[in-house]
């Protein structure tokens, strides 16, 4: 089974040279500590940088200079700054290559469900429906299964939707999984774990298709 | 060389007369907020608390204007920003991407004591845009099949499905720049840009702070990011807090 940084490990193999990422907040964020260095790779936050670099040295915190968690940050050489209709005309635009955000619930359609629970948390939606709407190519990282046990993968979101039909890719603690006008495909099982408990944790349909192998980090 | 010279004026009238700027410029705060009313639906810039208009905010809260409307990315946390207006109970309604950060929000919003409006952040900014450009609505793919598209038009574009999103319509826009001249010519920094650009000259008035009033003339007008037509006013501003929400740091080791 993977923890977070397992997560995120796992999903920086997607990043390809030359793509722009946007990383979402919580497990998204890791990847960037993951991605191969011999590549070249931006990463968009849609609060309006592109170029983003690693957390500032203790001191040097500037607080004109955050990400989307409204976490300090430094930009690299070759960066930008830009408004936030710019920032999601890259979005909406299709400029991002690859956006990688986390999820509450994701259905079997490619569903996915994160900005609310009714009567409970409403915190908004902030740049996600965008996100989602617009992207060609979505990962999403998520544990496989909510704090009570149960599965995040259903045949149906019970959460209000952020968007409809545009997941295609999903690491979980478990199992690299892929979004199909049939089901979830599982394409990999996390280290140490067997299909049958991947098959307990997914409520939505499963397609196991042969032998399937263990996730390479 | 000089024989077409006269030929030349005639049809190319010579531009050679020089007027000066109009200037923006206001004493203060207080004189540049005059005309703010309960009731009126104000634009505010930042993400989070970067970038936001905190001499505005500030005065907004002494001058305890009620029922007001705000269009606002996020709505601060507690005790800054956007929190103190709500902890004084003068904001009617906030229209918003993510509010996650404020307790009091959450409570007013579940109480039903503040009526909230998310908004997807790129439609939010773009509603600003739109505003300031003079379109009255868009189509946006964002929210389409979602409870944020509920009553409203939805079309198909090449085999996609779009939302039709309108146009904010605001009384005032408040916003912060780094730099500022007295002809209202605002130059931003770093990620505290955010909003501010897209809600100039999206209001009816629109009032810049900035940490550095300059002269006109000082600012290289190819470094402008916003040109001074879009505000009508513009002050310097005092005070800066600029809090920083999350400190995040790496060790030198």
């Amino acid at each position: 089974m993977l923890d977070k940084n397992g997560i995120a490990k796992r999903i920086a193999k997607e990043v390809r040279d030359g793509y722009y990422v946007n990383l979402g907040i919580g497990i998204p964020t890791l990847v960037a500590n993951f991605v191969r260095e011999d590549i070249s790779v931006e990463f968009q936050s849609e609060n309006g940088v592109l170029g983003m670099g690693p957390f500032p040295f203790e001191g040097e915190e500037d607080a004109d200079i955050i990400n989307a968690g409204k976490q300090t940050i430094t930009t690299l050489p070759g960066a930008s700054f830009f408004d936030s209709a710019t920032s999601f005309s890259m979005i909406r635009g299709q400029h991002v290559d690859l956006t990688i955000l986390g999820a509450m619930e994701v259905a079997e359609n490619g569903d996915i469900a994160n900005w609310k629970i009714p009567g409970k948390m409403v915190k908004g939606m902030g740049g996600a429906m965008d996100l989602v709407a617009s992207a060609e190519n979505i990962i999403v990282a998520m544990m496989h299964t909510n704090r009570a046990g149960e599965s995040k993968l259903l045949k149906k979101c019970s959460l209000p939707l952020t968007g409809v039909g545009c997941v295609k890719k999903i690491v979980t603690n478990l199992a690299v999984l892929a979004v199909t006008p049939k089901g979830f495909q599982l394409l990999e099982r996390a280290p140490g774990v067997s299909v049958a408990e991947i098959e307990q944790a997914t409520e939505g349909t499963l397609l196991i298709d042969g032998e399937i192998p263990e996730m390479v980090l | 060389m000089f024989k077409n010279r006269k030929l030349v004026e005639w049809v190319i009238p010579i531009f050679s007369k020089q007027n000066t700027m109009i200037r923006k410029t206001v004493s203060n705060v207080n004189e540049a907020l005059k005309g703010v009313q309960d009731g009126m639906t104000f634009m505010l810039g930042g993400f989070g608390l970067c970038g936001i208009p905190e001499n505005a905010i500030a005065e907004l809260v002494s001058l305890g204007i009620k029922d007001i409307i705000c269009i606002s990315n996020n709505a601060g946390v507690d005790d800054f920003g956007l929190g103190l207006l709500l902890q004084k109970h003068q904001i009617k309604k906030m229209i918003s991407s993510y509010v996650g950060e404020n307790d009091e929000f959450e409570r007013q919003m579940l109480s039903g004591e503040l009526e909230v409006e998310l908004t997807p952040q790129g439609t939010l900014a773009e509603k600003c845009r739109a505003a300031q450009g003079g379109f009255p609505a868009f189509y946006t793919p964002a929210g389409y099949g979602t409870e944020v598209a509920e009553g409203k038009e939805t079309r198909e574009f090449n085999g996609k499905m779009y939302v039709l999103e309108e146009a904010y319509k605001a009384d005032f826009s408040f916003v912060k720049a780094w730099k500022g001249d007295e002809a209202g010519n605002l130059v931003f920094k770093g990620t505290a840009r955010n909003f501010n650009p897209c809600m100039c000259g999206a209001a009816k008035i629109t009032v810049a702070e900035v940490e550095e009033l300059l002269p006109v003339g000082a600012l290289d007008p190819n470094d402008i990011h916003i040109p001074g037509i879009f505000v009508q006013r513009i002050f310097q501003g005092t005070h800066y807090e600029k809090r920083i929400e999350q400190r995040t740091v790496r060790s030198r080791s």
